[in-house]
């Protein structure tokens, strides 16, 4: 069980997600995943071993650790790369419970359902309009709430996105106040400040594909709303010419994943 | 063999499960398994190497460490994890042998052998009973063990080779704490979710019994 596994379940959502939602899983994949576990985790691997004190005391360097890491960086990271995936599930979930009904109907052979058989209810890509459409929102909605507090949180507790070199600590049992230092403190700078900028990435994406739905939204309503009966063949034309790129786009996205983590 | 057979076998016993049941069985991955495997264990790696006691005497560490961390934390959760996985498995024996049942007499004994009803079904709230036991269990054992859900920073130890009372000094206790809670907290999640699934199982099946009933008698 790994970041693997994780692959599988939010490369199953990608099929039923916007362009944007695309790119936000790639972005996430290799600038997070991947760069946290390829590189940062080497970099924090010895954060305790080589924190070293000023002092002979033992159980002084332990403290000093414990009360200027309360939770270590990477796992903070881990954290909030597991909260921020978790609510494309959702959205997976919803989708089905959607193929379930199809297969369902399918089954007792209602006249309704236009399928053939049952691979092609499973192969089917679900359009992001009606209930579906509420899923996928409120799911990026969480998503941005996910980001924006690990994010803030980050920053309360760390004092902003720098790594100091010495740090004061004068906690029991330290004698008196001994000076600490930790190890490889601009490695440790220099990828905290790119985690942070891929995440604010992924804050702005999150936030252009929200706004791209509402403004789909609006428009089909108000297209709704004013020609009811005019060419309904014509958009659904354009729409399925989308659909196609966004297949395609969603295709060498998941092929270029694939072939950076395996 | 690692988590991933595990993570095998719950996707299997997917399929065989209801609504809550799948919900459940993503808390387990994303919320206990990946934390454990992402997170957690790298917290407790070299437990042993950063417990530190305040006295040279040899021997004096490695008894008080014993002492005080009888069963490691992270060995005890990956305990709980297997055994709260394995009732699921019942239910995916019981559907084999319906399956093998229905190939043996060449003929269709059951409407769908996946579907939840009479043994089946006996056998899903046999799973899921068992399933929240060894959730209460576990954490009672953990609360007994460890005297409640804290991990201190300091231990005061005064077993023999050690001299007199000494100070030693736990590493990462904070950290350790914060996931202490995030992992008790989805227990509990997990024990609601059964309990959930348990009752709507019942309420259910015992409103298709007593329709039936109602029918026949009307009949």
């Amino acid at each position: 069980m790994d970041w693997g596994a994780l692959h599988t379940i939010l490369g199953g959502v990608n099929k039923h997600s916007t362009s944007i939602g695309k790119i936000w899983l790639t972005v996430l994949f290799i600038f997070r995943i991947m760069i946290l576990v390829v590189a940062a985790e080497r970099v924090w691997g010895d954060e305790q071993q080589d924190f070293v004190c000023n002092t002979l005391q033992p159980g002084c360097r332990n403290v000093c650790y414990d009360h200027f890491f309360p939770i270590s960086h990477i796992r903070l990271w881990a954290l909030q790369l597991i909260f921020v995936s978790t609510p494309a599930l959702l959205v997976a979930m919803h989708v089905a419970y959607r193929r379930h009904e199809k297969k369902r109907q399918f089954r007792k052979g209602d006249q309704k359902c236009e399928f053939k058989d049952i691979e092609e209810i499973r192969k089917q890509r679900f359009r992001i309009e009606g209930s579906l459409w509420w899923t996928y929102t409120s799911s990026i909605f969480f998503r941005l709430v996910f980001e924006a507090v690990f994010m803030y949180a980050f920053y309360f507790m760390y004092d902003g996105f720098r790594m100091p070199r010495l740090m004061k600590c004068n906690a029991w049992p330290c004698p008196n106040t001994v000076d600490c230092f930790v190890s490889r403190p601009t490695e440790k700078t220099v990828f905290t400040i790119f985690m942070i900028a891929v995440s604010s990435i992924c804050i702005l994406l999150n936030v252009a594909e929200l706004c791209y739905l509402l403004a789909k939204f609006f428009l089909r309503r108000s297209k709704n709303a004013g020609n009811s009966k005019q060419q309904p063949n014509h958009e659904n034309k354009e729409e399925t010419k989308q659909n196609e790129m966004n297949e395609l786009i969603s295709d060498s996205c998941q092929n270029t994943v694939i072939g950076f983590t395996s | 063999m690692s988590w991933a057979f595990l993570r095998d076998l719950l996707s299997g016993v997917n399929k065989y499960s209801t609504g809550i049941g799948r919900i459940w069985v993503a808390v387990v991955f994303l919320f206990r398994l990946l934390v454990y495997v992402a997170a957690a264990e790298n917290i407790w790696k070299h437990e042993h190497d950063e417990f530190e006691c305040n006295i040279k005497q040899p021997g004096c560490e490695n008894v008080c460490f014993d002492h005080f961390f009888p069963v490691s934390h992270i060995r005890f959760w990956a305990l709980q994890l297997i055994m709260v996985s394995t009732p699921s498995l019942l239910v995916v024996f019981h559907v084999v042998y319906r399956e093998n049942r229905e190939k043996h007499h060449n003929q269709k004994l059951y409407k769908n052998p996946g579907k939840i009803d009479g043994g089946l079904l006996c056998t899903y709230l046999i799973s899921l009973i068992l399933k929240t036991g060894l959730e209460i269990f576990f954490l009672v054992l953990f609360y007994k063990l460890y005297n409640g859900f804290k991990i201190p920073q300091t231990v005061k130890c005064d077993i023999k080779p050690c001299p007199n009372t000494v100070d030693c000094y736990i590493s990462k206790p904070t950290e350790k704490m914060i996931f202490l809670y995030f992992l008790v907290a989805t227990s509990c999640l997990c024990i609601v979710l059964n309990l959930s699934e348990l009752s709507y199982l019942m309420f259910k099946y015992s409103i298709k019994c007593y329709l039936k009933r109602h029918m026949k008698n009307q009949q």
